[in-house]
């Protein structure tokens, strides 16, 4: 019982629409899962079940439980700031705040009470490092984060996630309006991230799936079809849907 | 050929006269403008020079300047602001962020939209009966700006929701998504987004509160005060209202004329400088918030 997340049948309804169906998953810390299927089959809705970003929608009712270090996070009295602090969120557009590089970085921990410079530039300049980013904006910390590429708006984006050191990342499709090269520094990133955070990503992507990560889970219209190591998931596949999803026969 | 000559000919002919009515149309705005301009201009300049704008008016308001109007118009204007702007910004960002679509949200925005339909002497009523009589400001400056800052909230708390609403949601998920608050992420992310399209509200606000006569007529505009305001509970005179004075009951019309058109241009061209002051701050803003 050590995994960091886990679900028990959770199923999701967007008003009378169920866009989740009795899901149960864990995963182990330390570890890299990918989500898998085609448009619509609830793979993001999942993800965002972890730090309670569908909460921003109406009408939303979901049944189960799903728990991140062993709390039960949709309990009444769970604070949901300090939850989103601990499982931190990629994006699938780079979306940096209209404010300079360095201000993205330090905002996750300006709102989370630390203003002193000395300790905003070391953890800014450790994050932007992290990433891989450091190198490139050292010398223009002070300019708009815009002016940065897009593959370059991404990686400021992880940096802003890992700044305030959450234990679990969780990537929705985050290489997937970036160009390859941009991709596979993304993926590098995630491969190092590996040893110190837990991520769980959603991807359209089957190469990258297999490419980054240990355990693959595949959905199809709101229900997981199979669950496994990636390896033995696209090598061996048990179910038939996968094997077709897998070998690009629909999707 | 299926497609006839015919057709393709009437086609750009339609075409021709639509745009040439557009035109047509576009430049009688245009030329309606300038007109107005011209002649307030031609006009009224000759009535302008230092005196007229600092000095009192003299000899039964035919003679002398509109200074008291003019600090009356512009204490109107802050004062008026001063209400509208916190309230109006404040319930905007209620309305946007706070509410789910509802019959509550709906019923607010009716409310709003009905505000903004209501005839501007009907507010100068209404603010004579609340603020003058019942709270008993009396004619004064605060009773005159709560009625026009009351008169010009629906234009603020729109343009603050259309500001708001037009930022898009991944911003807010950004920002919730790193721990923050729903109030840190208004406050650091949206609002600073949205402030220079609030600005074109309050710049609108501004330009409909400094012209207009019916909301000040009960509740503070005085027709001659030979002295200046010395608090928020004092009458003060406004150009508005001292154009219309002057141009329909003066003790000379035909002598105070080039005063009251020496008044219009001054009117004008107070709406112009803070119209021209609220977009540099615009696009310093704008500015700051992309180099912040």
């Amino acid at each position: 019982m050590n995994n960091i997340i886990s679900t028990e049948s959770v199923s999701l309804f967007y008003s009378e629409f169920q866009a989740l169906k009795n899901i149960s998953i864990d995963v182990l810390p330390n570890t890299v899962t990918a989500l898998i299927g085609p448009s619509g089959c609830g793979k993001s809705t999942y993800l965002r079940l972890f730090n309670r970003m569908n909460d921003l929608i109406d009408n939303v009712r979901i049944t189960g439980k799903v728990t991140v270090d062993s709390e039960d996070i949709y309990q009444k009295d769970v604070n949901i700031v300090e939850l989103r602090r601990k499982v931190g969120m990629v994006f699938q557009k780079p979306n940096p705040f209209p404010k300079s590089i360095f201000e993205n970085v330090a905002y996750g921990l300006r709102v989370n009470g630390i203003n002193k410079l000395s300790t905003l530039k070391e953890k800014v300049e450790i994050s932007l490092q992290q990433v891989a980013l450091w190198d490139e904006v050292k010398d223009k910390l002070k300019k708009s984060a815009f002016e940065l590429s897009g593959g370059q708006q991404q990686r400021l984006c992880m940096a802003r996630t890992l700044a305030i050191e959450p234990a679990i990342i969780l990537m929705d499709e985050p290489a997937s309006a970036l160009d390859p090269i941009s991709t596979a520094k993304i993926e590098q990133l995630i491969f190092e991230l590996k040893t110190k955070y837990t991520i769980v990503i959603v991807t359209h992507n089957l190469q990258q799936a297999g490419r980054v990560s240990d355990y693959t889970a595949f959905f199809y219209l709101g229900e997981l079809i199979e669950k496994g190591e990636t390896k033995e998931l696209f090598i061996n596949p048990k179910n038939l849907k996968t094997q077709n999803y897998i070998t690009g026969r629909f999707g | 050929m299926i497609i006839s000559k015919k057709v393709i000919r009437i086609k750009n002919i339609k075409q021709n006269i639509a745009f040439n009515l557009f035109r047509v149309f576009s430049a009688i705005v245009v030329l309606s403008l300038i007109a107005i301009l011209s002649f307030i201009v031609y006009n009224g300049f000759g009535a302008i020079n230092w005196n007229f704008i600092t000095s009192m008016p003299d000899d039964g308001m035919t003679k002398g300047g509109i200074y008291p109007a003019i600090i009356g118009t512009l204490c109107l204007v802050a004062g008026s602001m001063i209400f509208a702007i916190p309230v109006g910004v404040l319930s905007g960002i209620y309305i946007n962020e706070y509410t789910k679509d509802s019959y509550y949200k709906r019923f607010i925005k009716l409310m709003t939209n009905n505000l903004a339909g209501i005839p501007s002497i009907v507010f100068g009523l209404f603010g004579m009966s609340l603020f003058v009589n019942t709270l008993g400001f009396g004619d004064s400056i605060i009773a005159g700006s709560l009625t026009l800052g009351l008169m010009v909230l629906p234009v603020v708390i729109r343009t603050t929701e259309e500001a708001l609403k037009a930022i898009d949601n991944s911003f807010r998920h950004a920002s919730l998504a790193l721990g923050a608050t729903k109030l840190q992420t208004i406050r650091k992310v949206i609002l600073p987004m949205a402030f220079p399209n609030i600005i074109t509200g309050v710049i609108l606000s501004v330009g409909r509160v400094s012209g207009e006569t019916a909301p000040i007529l009960f509740t503070v505009a005085a027709y001659f005060l030979p002295k200046l305001p010395s608090g928020i509970f004092d009458q003060v005179m406004a150009l508005p209202y001292h154009l219309y004075v002057i141009s329909t009951s003066g003790t000379n019309i035909e002598e105070s004329r080039p005063i009251a058109y020496g008044t219009a241009l001054v009117l004008i061209g107070l709406v112009l400088i803070v119209n021209l002051l609220a977009n540099t701050l615009r696009k310093y803003f704008g500015k700051k918030i992309k180099m912040n």
